[in-house]
């Protein structure tokens, strides 16, 4: 019992208003560098260009689901409702990927 | 092993919202459950459509093209249709809208604590802030499209005008629903005001919210900077 009350009061965690604008900022630097990437010819010749990109991309989509939507606070019921059919999505959209021959091995 | 009634009861206890309580046995709302199980379904769909798209990224036969230009047979040139200074805009205009979100949501659920006057215990004016921030990004969306549509491209031109029209078509289709949903909370916090209580209201909105937002993040790195 007095787990569960544990419980609900830790889903009503959330971050400060503080720590909500850092993440806005953060995800502003973070957009402000994927977009000059773009532009410098070096960089965009580069072997790193793609994958740098979807780093970055991963890491702002990852900051937004667990601040912003509190994943990082709620239940993981919740966590397992959103990344159990985010995996699948991904694995899927992969397995296109090859099947198609955007991508191969070796 | 924990009954209905005593996990409804633990739980009611605890968020102080015993009136009209949704707790299932897991002793979370359901209707909480129930965005995050539409939000993973939406995962699946956003997936889909991104994956056609990226299929057929590179075989178009005809132009415009997104980052290359494109001499047509007649000997007609098409510059690079994708405008990044543009999208980028919108793209920081649509971030903005997420912390208007949760800064939305915690003036609600602090309502009438202390620190939480003013601007910062403002949810109006942070709801408000957040769909004026939506329809801005829908506008740069109805201008790029309509751009596109005045240099030759089309849903029907292309594979590419086919999969982008599409894609970013739903999903502005998402953020159009997202306003008019926020445009609803806001109208009823303008009639009886939103407090504590109705917090769980404006998470369900600020879940969707974001989730539109996140799905925009991957649209605008596959599909603007990846070349």
């Amino acid at each position: 019992m007095s787990t569960d009350r544990a419980h609900a009061d830790h889903v009503h965690e959330h971050p400060t208003w503080k720590q909500y604008t850092w993440v806005a900022l953060w995800l502003t630097l973070i957009t402000v560098v994927e977009v000059w990437a773009y532009y410098v010819p070096a960089v965009v010749a580069s072997r790193a260009f793609v994958p740098a990109l979807l780093i970055m991309s991963a890491v702002k989509f990852t900051v937004v689901v667990m601040f912003y939507m509190h994943l990082k606070y709620d239940h993981k019921l919740f966590r397992a409702l959103f990344t159990g059919p985010l995996v699948i999505a991904a694995c899927t959209l992969v397995a296109f990927l090859f099947l198609f021959n955007h991508l191969s091995i070796g | 092993m924990m009954t209905v009634a005593s996990a409804a009861a633990t739980v009611a206890g605890a968020h102080e919202a015993p009136e009209h309580h949704h707790y299932t046995t897991t002793g979370l709302d359901n209707r909480k459950i129930a965005i995050w199980a539409f939000i993973g379904s939406e995962c699946m769909l956003f997936a889909s459509l991104i994956s056609t798209y990226l299929i057929y990224k590179g075989r178009s036969v005809v132009g415009p093209l997104p980052h290359e230009v494109w001499t047509s047979p007649s000997g007609q040139v098409f510059q690079p249709i994708l405008n990044i200074p543009v999208t980028s805009a919108s793209t920081f205009v649509l971030l903005m809208s997420s912390l208007f979100m949760v800064l939305a949501l915690e003036a609600v659920e602090m309502k009438g604590k202390p620190g939480y006057t003013g601007l910062r215990g403002s949810s109006k004016f942070w709801l408000l802030a957040t769909a004026i921030a939506g329809a801005i990004f829908l506008g740069f969306q109805a201008y790029e499209f309509t751009s596109f549509v005045h240099e030759g491209l089309t849903i029907k031109t292309n594979l590419f005008g086919s999969s982008f029209f599409t894609l970013t078509g739903f999903h502005g289709t998402h953020v159009a629903v997202g306003v008019l949903w926020l445009m609803t909370l806001l109208f009823i916090d303008m009639k009886r005001g939103l407090g504590p209580k109705d917090a769980l209201l404006v998470d369900i909105c600020a879940l969707y919210w974001h989730f539109v937002d996140v799905v925009w993040i991957a649209i605008f790195t596959l599909v603007y900077l990846i070349k």
